[in-house]
């Protein structure tokens, strides 16, 4: 973005304050603009009167985000990577999560692909209220032979997945592109040798396409311009991914070095990047959970450092799981409250029987505990303790949870375990069992101590309640 | 040496040899080219007077042919037939070269405070060597500045049986009732840099175990092994400034890392015994960059202590459980002191074992029956500790406080990868496409 504050946005607005946009004034629509949780298509005048059109033109080019953000795929499922404006998240968000593609081979029984391919789309991992998914699949023209690769194509592409196209023969990726023609795949990728017929490629399919070099930032960039003044706006760098050694650190260094140039202004190289931490299978490391390992902590590095989309091997959970919810922490909006309101909540519609616990107000804490309960189908009464937004285990030894805080909490919710319960038991949490004794003679209530994890609640549940008086 | 050749020529050319890129394709009709010379690069005028396949087809098989020692080569200039110009591009036609140039932070004007741990005899103390923390100028790894201390690993061990995840247990079972015994296997299996004595037992609603008793656990460490060690309370606010007052004087001189400072205990007791028997202090605060300026501000102006004893832990979460503020927290903590927020400059400590806190690392499915299968629990725990650390390594954590070893071991690897210290043999990438695996 080439501005940063409300005011310059607002200079390009229409300024009536018609509130169409559904903000009350065009001065409040133009902090939205700035801090990239409005568009500019949602000011109808803007966008609808002619007058206008300069300034909306003008307006699109100072929001527009420093990297560019590219689509690959089609409908709901279409990954999009690229679109930041920062270096550290905290100095705004990191925008479009890293991207997990998933390899296949061109050359794989037909049975073992499907079945591969429908791995990567059924895998879910549930988190606070949403699913952490993979993102698409890559497939490897390992045969070179454009008939092989189609037919593997048309496969995938039965399932729906974004793809990225691996090959560096142009013949192998035309004849991918046939029977993909309205699935925008990602063709990865135009390299020195093939630019030219790749470049056609992506000019005449009007699909992203990747320019590679490796360890050769000067080629990389004479790729991205070359194409760039073609009029192949969606591009992607890849700046090779060396798995291990002097290797691993040059590349390193390379995604810092190109992102730090396209956030800072150098729009010829201001693309997403593209990781491959599949390359630490080539990285002659013998046991396959070690190769794993080392992929995943390669994509850790490049998740957290510049990567927007990586081609991955490993489909391990002990890969996959890591890997999804590092990007899910990187990539999570810093703004969002780090904690919920203190009160108490109602799990389904409890009752004076019901089990009363307690949580921190820690919104990671409480989601995750919400969650074990409500998906269980336990009935509750749930007090979020005010801990100023932390956990359970560091409340207690930092002092921002302690029985006198507890019983702030029930008073403030107005909830009074004597009358509004007919067993005065309250169940804490097993990182807080220090607080038993404590809480016992503050509350005047029984208090049992509960599991140390939230997902052991029903097993507990099962064994000790109703409670034995 | 020029000689027109026909596509089809070509095919029957390799037709004897084992080419499977070109099964499968059909070529209509024979295409003259010319094959003029050796050098030459492919000429997008061609391709459009040749039609797209057959060109790339072409140039595919004067690929081939130049790996198989033909002289081949394409010349445009006797591919004479009208070029339809919406076919040509003429923008591909050539490489517009452009050099790549980037500045280096300007604004990273501050050196991070370094930080030994550990006196050898030169310092009157025992440990066979020092661990220096700190000294950058830049983010960890980035190129602005070289690095100039390697990321330490200190693995912890407690004065007690305690409970752990079965993946770390299976490693300590037969020495958890002997601290020295279990600081000895630390640092000969499991190549720790330093160790970290938990005195946990002292807890009150734990074992209560005296200051005095505790303090004969420190010196237990002390004589099993000679690396630099840390020295942890329970937690327990009221009791932590006597036991670690008590441990601090039975290691005098041995400039141990006393964690922890914090600002709901009696901070200024414990600085005041690491002067008195020359040791670090860690500074510890909660994910609040404002309140870890405020201690290190009181510890330096209040109670004295130098600014190369200081040490911060600004709390780490697990990956999944708060991984995101901890991240952030020591990111903004890292970049406020290279811009030279003095308050600061300091090295960051990480209790990375908090990990094994995760569902993930150590439960043995999911507890939410839509999730994917989690799989085996013993492979997911340690790659949930080395991916908590990492990320914080990222972010400008110097010293890690970990528990397995095949954790302790992987982070080593990487971090000291991105140090530049590592060498491997060179891996040619270049084939990933084809490279089985
Ligand atoms: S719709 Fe446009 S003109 Fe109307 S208030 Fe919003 S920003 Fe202003």
């Amino acid at each position: 973005m080439k501005i940063n504050s409300p005011l310059e946005a607002y200079k390009y607005l229409p300024q009536t304050n018609c509130g169409e946009c559904g903000e009350p004034t065009c001065m409040a629509f133009a902090s939205k603009l700035i801090d990239r949780s409005g568009k500019t298509e949602n000011c109808p005048p803007l966008i609808k009167e002619k007058k206008y059109a300069k300034k909306l033109a003008e307006l699109d080019r100072l929001l527009a985000p420093e990297i560019r953000q590219v689509t690959i795929g089609v409908g709901e499922k279409a990954a999009n990577i690229g679109g930041d404006d920062v270096l550290y998240r905290h100095k705004l968000t990191f925008f479009n999560k890293t991207k997990m593609f998933f390899d296949v081979s061109d050359n794989m029984e037909e049975a073992a692909l499907i079945e591969r391919v429908n791995k990567i789309a059924d895998f879910k991992k549930f988190y606070v209220g949403r699913n952490l998914l993979l993102d698409g699949v890559a497939i490897k023209a390992a045969s070179n032979d454009p008939a092989k690769f189609a037919a593997a194509v048309k496969k995938v592409a039965e399932i729906g997945l974004p793809m990225i196209f691996c090959s560096f023969n142009p013949a192998v990726l035309k004849a991918g592109l046939e029977v993909a023609k309205d699935k925008n795949p990602l063709l990865y990728a135009a390299n020195k040798d093939n630019w030219k017929e790749v470049g056609e490629l992506a000019l005449e399919y009007k699909v992203p396409v990747v320019v590679s070099a490796f360890n050769d930032l000067d080629a990389l960039k004479s790729l991205a311009k070359t194409f760039a003044e073609a009029g192949i706006k969606d591009i992607v760098l890849d700046p090779g991914t060396y798995p291990s050694g002097k290797g691993l650190k040059d590349t390193f260094t390379n995604f810092l070095k190109i992102r730090r140039a396209g956030i800072m202004g150098d729009t010829e190289i201001a693309y997403p990047i593209m990781a491959l931490p599949l390359t630490a299978w080539m990285a002659g490391i013998a046991d396959p959970v070690s190769a794993s390992y080392w992929e995943t902590v390669m994509a850790s590095v490049f998740t957290i450092r510049y990567g927007d989309i990586m081609i991955l091997h490993s489909m391990e959970p002990y890969s996959t799981l890591p890997e999804v919810h590092l990007a899910e922490t990187i990539y999570t909006d810093p703004r969002t409250p780090v904690s919920v309101d203190g009160g108490m909540y109602k799990v389904g519609a409890p009752d004076k029987d019901s089990p009363v616990f307690f949580t921190t107000n820690f919104a990671l804490t409480y989601y995750t505990v919400e969650s074990d309960i409500s998906a269980n189908g336990i009935v509750c009464w749930l007090l979020a303790v005010d801990t100023d937004g932390i956990g359970v285990e560091a409340a207690v030894a930092g002092g921002q949870l302690t029985s006198a805080k507890v019983k702030d909490a029930f008073e403030k919710a107005g909830f009074d375990l004597k009358t509004d319960t007919n067993h005065n038991t309250l169940i804490i949490p097993g990182l807080s069992a220090r607080l038993q004794g404590d809480l016992e003679d503050t509350l005047g209530a029984n208090v049992k101590v509960g599991p140390m994890d939230s997902g052991r609640i029903p097993g507990w549940i099962e064994k000790n309640w109703p409670p034995k008086q | 040496m020029a000689k027109k050749m026909k596509l089809s020529d070509i095919t029957n050319m390799f037709a004897g040899m084992d080419v499977e890129a070109l099964e499968g394709v059909t070529i209509e009709g024979d295409i003259e080219i010319d094959l003029g010379g050796l050098g030459g690069g492919f000429d997008p005028m061609l391709a459009a007077a040749l039609g797209q396949e057959s060109a790339v087809l072409a140039q595919h098989f004067a690929r081939i042919a130049g790996m198989f020692g033909y002289p081949v080569g394409f010349g445009a200039q006797a591919a004479a037939p009208a070029v339809s110009p919406a076919l040509a591009a003429p923008k591909l036609k050539d490489i517009i070269s452009a050099k790549f140039d980037v500045a280096n932070i300007a604004e990273w004007t501050t050196q991070i405070q370094e930080v030994p741990i550990g006196n050898t005899s030169a310092d009157g103390g025992s440990r066979g060597k020092q661990v220096m923390l700190g000294g950058e100028k830049a983010l960890p790894f980035f190129f602005d500045a070289p690095m100039p201390n390697r990321n330490q690993v200190t693995i912890d061990v407690f004065d007690m049986r305690i409970g752990l995840a079965k993946a770390v247990k299976e490693n300590y079972d037969e020495v958890m009732d002997s601290p020295g015994e279990w600081a000895k296997k630390n640092v000969e299996k499991f190549n720790a840099d330093m160790i970290t004595i938990h005195l946990i037992s002292t807890d009150p609603l734990i074992k209560d175990t005296s200051p005095k008793d505790a303090a004969k656990t420190v010196e237990e460490v002390l004589q099993a092994v000679d690396v630099p060690i840390a020295i942890g309370g329970s937690g327990n606010p009221q009791k932590d400034p006597e036991v670690l007052a008590k441990a601090a004087e039975v290691a005098e001189g041995e400039r141990c890392l006393l964690a922890s400072a914090s600002l709901n205990l009696d901070y200024a007791a414990i600085a005041e015994a690491a002067l008195k028997y020359d040791h670090d202090v860690l500074s510890w605060t909660q994910l609040d960059m404002n309140a870890q300026k405020e201690l290190n501000r009181k510890l330096m102006k209040q109670c004295n202590v130098p600014r190369d004893r200081i040490i911060m832990d600004p709390t780490t979460a697990a990956l999944g459980y708060g991984l995101d503020y901890a991240y952030t927290n020591m990111e903004r903590i890292r970049l406020a002191a290279l811009m030279g927020d003095d308050e600061l400059t300091f090295p960051m400590s990480s209790g990375t074992t908090n990990a094994w806190g995760a569902r993930e690392s150590w439960m043995v499915s999911s507890p939410l029956g839509q999730d994917s299968d989690w799989g085996p629990r013993e492979y997911r725990g340690p790659i949930w500790e080395i991916v908590t650390g990492l990320s914080l390594a990222l972010a400008g954590n110097d010293l890690f406080m970990m528990m397995h070893p095949t954790s302790v071991a992987v982070l080593k690897q990487i971090t000291q990868t991105l140090f530049g210290s590592i060498e491997a043999e060179p891996v040619d990438i270049a084939n990933w496409i084809g490279a089985e695996v």
